[in-house]
């Protein structure tokens, strides 16, 4: 007898304590149906309790997110006009003095429990989710990957060249959750209904992992964009792009955006380093457009030539290619704009080259690889 | 055991400190004082489920364990009541104060593994309290823990506006405080002997 009424005690009070928390939880975490107001024009009606930027998502508002909302990145930023409590210690790391005075909030940690009211861009309202079939996986370098993607729904894409898409990809093996990550698209704006993203391998990182290991041609996949205001301003000022690596893909689409709309009345120079030939890609490319596109002066250089590449471009550091041209070859009188993409080093280092060179800071437009 | 419950919540705030004369619970206690304002919420929040876990688990034990003669799974039973108290109680925190659920972060849940509100229940049965003691007894064991924390934390950022020899930062010099502390409250205790 004792044998079955002890386990059975045991079970009938966790059974009624398990009832009660259900219980509590039903009433307390129903929020009940809220009004988020954006920019004081566009209101939506959401289900609350879950957190603004996943609430935002679900109603098709998709705010830029590199680390999908796990609070580790500080991108998914908005202005909160209505109060919304004190700013939770898993945001303040991620903002400056002003933004907190500013009432900027992360959001992905703050959860939504009423009425709302915030201020976003404007332009983030036309992002949109994309689903896309993988229809092309190239190899251009032997740790980079060109990868066409063709839109299914919706099946084309407006977008100012230079602009990135969130690239999501599905949990696999030890990674349980889908992870994104920001790409920027490599392909012209012209070309709607797929769009190219260059892939750089991080060893060890998720997404990129993904990419290479496990990714076929004729999957799905998807992606919310576009984002980002690295794209070309119009002026009549000289472009000086640089580029390392992956960071070809932006620089590529404004490029190629620019010669479609036949802009004519502007230098351009693309600076494009590498560490050897084996890290050189679509140079044949861009010595056509250069030879068909007067305007358009194409340098590649490489910082570590081997014997066997038999190369008689450049040599040194992009930096330092870039010193030489601008106290060689590029006229000095014009005014001139920068528009750089790679790794944080490179960037700063153009950034110190260029400013030395007598390019306004403010005139240095770049995307940074985080 | 008869003892009155005036007496009893006196003496269990100050005479029979369950941080400073039993050292239970002292985890969260060294952990979360270095802030004034969490340190006074988990107070708060242990104050809430000691009180309440106590009297349930007064209920619990003279109306089914003992009936049911299976005194010897009461920790098992014990545990999963506190453990019940404290998810609610983690729900409606984070309802009513975000930042201080969020402040309080993991130590809210390990309130759950918490051996002072285990300990204050233990104390409870084998004193053999009644329901009113009970009570007075969860209660006056969360004001005391709550007590000893915003002291502790008090002291602490005193503390720190201070210089510490380099070998006594941080923990190494709230253990110290604490036993000093906990030989401050043995002052009280001539006073009221609840044992």
């Amino acid at each position: 007898m004792q044998i079955l009424l002890a386990p059975l005690a045991v079970s009938v009070i966790s059974g009624v304590l398990a009832a009660l928390i259900v219980l509590v939880d039903a009433i307390v975490n129903n929020y009940g149906e809220v009004t988020i107001t954006i920019n004081g024009e566009k209101t939506i009606k959401v289900r609350g309790g879950a957190p603004l930027l996943f609430t935002l998502g679900s109603a098709g508002i998709f705010l830029p997110s590199a680390c999908g909302g796990r609070g580790s990145c500080g991108v998914c930023k908005a202005k909160v006009v209505s109060d919304v409590g004190p700013h939770l210690p898993t945001e303040i790391p991620y903002m400056t003095q002003e933004e907190i005075a500013k009432n900027i909030r992360l959001t992905c940690q703050i959860k939504v429990k009423r009425d709302l009211a915030i201020e976003i861009p404007p332009e983030l309202l036309f992002v949109k989710k994309f689903k896309a079939l993988v229809e092309k996986i190239v190899d251009v370098t032997y740790d980079i990957k060109e990868l066409t993607l063709k839109l299914i729904e919706p099946n084309e894409i407006e977008f100012k060249a230079g602009q990135y898409v969130q690239l999501r990809v599905p949990p696999y093996d030890t990674i349980k959750e889908p992870v994104e990550r920001a790409y920027s698209i490599s392909s012209s704006p012209s070309q709607r209904d797929r769009i190219e993203l260059l892939i750089r391998l991080v060893p060890g990182g998720a997404l990129t992992t993904y990419i290479f290991h496990h990714l076929k041609e004729g999957e799905i996949l998807e992606f919310p964009g576009p984002f980002g205001e690295f794209y070309v301003r119009d002026t009549k000022a000289t472009m000086i792009c640089v580029a390392g690596g992956s960071g070809m893909a932006p620089i590529k689409s404004i490029l190629f955006d620019l010669y479609e709309k036949g802009v004519n009345d502007r230098e351009i120079w693309y600076f494009f380093g590498a560490r050897s030939r084996k890290d050189l890609f679509y140079v044949e490319m861009f010595r056509e457009l250069e030879e068909k596109w007067p305007i358009f002066h194409f340098i590649p250089a490489l910082s570590d030539p081997l014997p066997e590449d038999e190369w008689d471009g450049e040599v040194g550091l992009i930096t330092q290619v870039l010193e030489k041209y601008f106290q060689t070859v590029i006229p000095t009188d014009s005014a001139k704009e920068g528009y750089l993409c790679g790794s944080p080093g490179m960037i700063d280092a153009a950034v110190k080259v260029m400013t030395q060179c007598g390019v306004p800071e403010e005139k240095i437009y770049y995307d940074k690889f985080a | 055991m008869n003892v009155d419950p005036i007496l009893l919540l006196f003496a269990s705030i100050f005479t029979s400190n369950v941080v400073l004369t039993n050292f239970l619970g002292m985890c969260s206690y060294i952990s979360i004082s270095k802030d004034l304002v969490s340190a006074s919420g988990l107070g708060m929040a242990v104050t809430f489920v000691m009180t309440i876990t106590t009297a349930l688990n007064w209920f619990v034990y003279h109306h089914i364990i003992v009936p049911l003669n299976i005194e010897y799974l009461r920790f098992i039973i014990f545990i999963i009541v506190i453990a019940s108290v404290v998810q609610i109680l983690e729900m409606l925190i984070d309802r009513v104060s975000p930042a201080l659920y969020m402040s309080l972060g993991i130590f809210l849940p390990l309130i759950t593994v918490n051996c002072a509100i285990l300990g204050v229940t233990l104390f409870m049965q084998i004193r053999n309290y009644n329901f009113i003691q009970s009570l007075v007894y969860g209660l006056g064991g969360g004001l005391g823990w709550w007590l000893a924390i915003v002291s502790l934390a008090a002291i602490r950022k005193k503390i720190d506006n201070n210089p510490v020899p380099p070998g006594l930062k941080g923990t190494a010099l709230t253990m110290v405080t604490i036993g000093i502390m906990a030989m401050a409250f043995m002052g009280f205790a001539g006073m009221i002997r609840v044992q």
